[in-house]
């Protein structure tokens, strides 16, 4: 019997349908393209300023922006709020980041697991899940930050804890309909042991829809440590956080709205580029989508 | 254009369909630019003509094309579709819509995923009716039980009120026709009409529209891949590869004399049903490897606590053993617990009772992992080569995971791998490859050579051809039996295909319902069958009476 000759055809990731898929989601780029330019600005930003986020001018309270060398202006201590938006955007984009990278592993796990298994311990397991679901997480938040030392970490850990279920639900149903599949029957045939079939056989499997629940998960951990730093439970001054920066800015909303307007717009275009993202993902990696 | 209208008019009477010079592009990125190309054919008023070729060939592409049902991303760029006096292609799709199941109407391949699941019969077959404004809700009704009896369906009355999901492969089948004929259409297209159906209800299936097509005088287009059913059924043919015509006329000269060399391939390919016995491998142990003993499984849902336990036995009292070298057929109809068997004796399913005695040892009762150091010796092919391999593994790490999982040295084992992929048919460059970049018989393959990884002692192929076209399947069947003949390996090979199973095996056992019905050696199935189901079983394969009375002596 001859060879079946098989043609060098070099694969290119940058080629692939769902690279090309993304690229054509015009608002999916424009987040990237955002999220890319707000995370240069955070982290490199801080070095080109003239002013320390702690350095205060007091002959420059209340500044409005374009003040002299404060291009955002400055907040009731005179402190630079473009120096501690972007130091804050580093609190709250690590912490978003964090907490997407934990409740995904969280919700993985449990998922990959219950999905896999099935019968009791998928009850068992799923169950804990809608139990997770059906306490007010707000609230749930809210007691743990006021229990425990609100540092950047323990606020990471208490939106991860709140928000890995629906990561859960996802791999479940995924890995769910992914069991009954040949290859998996293969793997036990092989004699593969359990782990090694989850973990390393059906798990790349379902990395699509896991990237796109982490990416809409990193949009709402943002939005979430907003949330509780702005009710004050969250990131403690003098470390800045977009939430906490609204904190501030609220008792002078009539006097100086910028104080207001420039940490909300940041935190509401990180947020919307993030989900953009995160659509652009779900066509991207959607083979359905190959047809039009 | 302007002979061979002339030429109709003379000589045979006009075409009920006539498909001329018809080509439709496929998109930019495919592996080639035309779906179908330079296509002609007629349909004669009052014949059947089958449309043959294999996956890829552009058959299905033809029918739809009739019926206007193309996918938006194939375009027709040329040629001519006409059905008596009425030009189809660029016609208006209201005129396509007015002249769909009242002209031309079609029947598919999977009557379940054709049907609506949440309308009962009786309303889907009056929702043609209604949709082309035909009578009103009394006379549609009657129809409908006309309908119903003419495709042989019991008890109409009863039938109109089912759901789909309550019907058989075949009854759903027959609702698919009724539905067709609803209108008394002058052509019906059937795509693959029978492939998803048992043997059996194949050849009633088969049956009913020859029987309903000689009544009213229909003309059929039939597509079908199995040749087969075109012997069985066919008045003229055409032959299709890559999107070619490659040779067409009446069947019995396509199929007795092809001139093609693509037709004589593909015809010598088509298992033939063989009453005579195989020559086993010689110089192996005649010691059996493995036996089975009154092994049993009934599958159990529902609970016992709300009362809706639901016992279906599976497998009950099936015994057999096994020599190396040897290849033990399992066949029998879907539900027969052939696949059951299989399942439970490399056990991905427990047994509830019986006995699998292997290497020295009853494994029945054995956990997964006490059995797990034996499983490399019994090992598997499954059915689907597009479902058994991990699509986000390659090839290579498909092959050599579970060796290494089990201990092997990790350089030795990727050299046995590439050396095993040359052995079946595959070049060495495969393992960096993923499974997608293969066809289905290059991923049977890949299956194949994954289960020999091991050398295993046993190897259970679950229906491991019934995928693949029939040139692929005859090349898939010659390579497990030299494997066979070169490693000793015992076979236990499960299909629904006779034919396949008069091929490759030694000893044939036939199920029904779980039960052994009957087992002997092919000569004895297919040529003395002792028991009435095998008899059945026999004749109702397609084209394979014919075959049989000229091999007898």
């Amino acid at each position: 019997m001859t060879a079946i000759d098989l043609s060098d055809r070099p694969n290119r990731w940058w080629r692939s349908r769902a690279v090309q898929r993304f690229m054509r989601h015009r608002l999916a780029l424009l987040g990237m393209v955002m999220i890319v330019a707000l995370t240069l600005a955070c982290f490199l930003g801080p070095y080109l300023l003239p002013y320390d986020s702690l350095y205060i001018d007091l002959r420059a309270r209340f500044a409005p922006p374009l003040t002299g060398q404060h291009y955002l202006g400055t907040d009731p201590l005179g402190r630079d709020i473009a120096a501690r938006l972007l130091e804050a955007g580093q609190i709250s984009l690590q912490v978003g980041f964090y907490a997407m990278i934990l409740s995904t592993l969280i919700g993985t796990l449990i998922g990959v697991i219950a999905g896999y298994r099935g019968g009791l311990v998928s009850a068992v397991l799923m169950r804990i899940v809608d139990a997770f679901l059906a306490f007010p997480s707000i609230f749930l938040m809210l007691a743990l930050a006021a229990l425990l030392k609100p540092s950047p970490v323990m606020i990471t850990v208490i939106i991860a804890i709140t928000s890995w279920m629906e990561v859960a639900r996802i791999v479940d149903a995924e890995v769910r309909s992914l069991r009954e599949r040949e290859f998996v029957l293969a793997g036990r045939m092989l004699g593969l042991s359990s782990t090694h079939i989850m973990f390393r056989e059906v798990l790349p499997n379902v990395l699509g829809p896991i990237i796109v629940a982490a990416t809409l998960t990193v949009a709402r951990a943002i939005l979430l440590e907003a949330y509780i730093s702005f009710l004050g439970y969250g990131i403690q001054p003098p470390l800045p956080s977009w939430g906490n920066m609204l904190n501030g800015a609220q008792q002078y909303l009539d006097k100086a709205p910028w104080l207001a307007i420039i940490p909300g717009l940041t935190i509401t275009i990180a947020v919307t580029s993030f989900n953009f993202i995160g659509d652009g993902l779900r066509d991207a990696l959607d083979v359905r989508n190959d047809q039009n | 254009m302007q002979t061979s209208a002339a030429k109709d008019r003379t000589g045979a009477p006009d075409p009920a369909l006539s498909v001329r010079n018809l080509t439709i592009d496929l998109p930019a990125d495919m592996d080639r630019a035309h779906a179908i190309q330079d296509i002609s054919f007629d349909l004669i008023p009052g014949q059947i003509l089958c449309v043959i070729g294999e996956s890829g060939s552009g058959k299905s592409i033809t029918a739809n094309a009739v019926m206007g049902l193309l996918s938006k991303a194939l375009k027709v760029s040329g040629g001519s579709i006409r059905v008596g006096e009425i030009e189809l292609t660029g016609a208006r799709p209201s005129a396509l819509r007015d002249m769909r199941g009242r002209v031309v109407s079609m029947i598919f391949q999977d009557p379940l995923s054709a049907l609506n699941p949440l309308m009962t019969v009786g309303d889907q077959i009056a929702e043609v009716m209604r949709a082309h404004g035909v009578g009103d809700r009394a006379s549609r009704r009657a129809r409908t039980l006309d309908l119903l009896n003419e495709v042989g369906l019991p008890d109409p009355a009863l039938m109109i009120h089912q759901y789909p999901f309550r019907l058989s492969g075949g009854q759903r089948q027959r609702v698919m026709i009724a539905m067709a004929l609803a209108l008394e259409p002058t052509i019906l297209i059937a795509d693959e009409p029978t492939t998803a159906l048992d043997v059996t209800t194949q050849a009633q299936i088969l049956d009913l529209i020859r029987d309903i097509q000689r009544r009213k005088g229909m003309s059929v287009l039939l597509i079908t891949h199995d040749f087969g059913v075109v012997a069985e059924i066919a008045d003229s043919v055409v032959v299709m590869e890559k999107g070619k015509l490659v040779e067409q006329g009446p069947a019995d000269a396509v199929l007795k004399t092809p001139s093609h060399p693509y037709t004589k391939r593909l015809i010598a390919a088509v298992p033939r049903l063989t009453g005579s016995d195989r020559v086993p491998p010689q110089g192996f142990a005649s010691a059996p490897v493995l036996k089975v003993e009154a092994l049993n499984k009934t599958y159990r849902s529902g609970s016992a606590l709300m009362g809706t336990l639901r016992a279906v036995p599976a497998v009950r009292d099936i015994s057999f053993q096994l020599a190396p070298g040897r290849t033990l057929g399992v066949v029998g109809e879907s539900g027969s617990g052939k696949s059951t068997l299989g399942r439970l004796v490399i056990k991905l399913l427990d047994s509830d009772s019986g006995r699998i005695m292997f290497a020295g040892q009853d494994i029945a009762p054995l956990g997964e992992g006490e059995f797990r150091r034996l499983r490399p010796k019994i090992q598997m092919v499954f059915q689907d080569p597009f479902a058994s391999l991990n699509p986000r593994s390659t090839v290579g790490h498909s092959l050599t995971v579970a060796p290494i999982a089990h201990g092997m040295d990790p350089r030795s084992v990727r050299a046995e791998a590439r050396a095993l992929l040359e052995v079946v048919g595959l070049s060495a460059s495969a393992y960096d490859r993923y499974p997608h970049e293969f066809s289905g018989g290059q991923r049977q393959r890949v299956g194949i050579a994954r289960a020999l990884m091991f050398k295993p002692k046993v190897l259970i192929a679950d229906e491991a051809v019934s995928a693949l076209d029939v040139s692929v399947q005859a090349q898939v069947l010659e390579l497990l039996d030299r494997v066979q003949r070169e490693t000793g390996v015992a076979m236990i090979f499960i299909t629904h295909d006779l034919r396949v199973a008069s091929q490759i095996c030694d000893e044939i056992m036939v199920m029904q319902k779980g039960r052994m019905v009957e087992s002997g050696p092919p000569s004895q199935i297919f040529l003395h069958p002792q028991s009435d189901y095998t008899r059945e079983l026999v004749a109702a394969v397609p084209g394979g009476q014919a075959e049989m009375d000229g091999a007898r002596p």
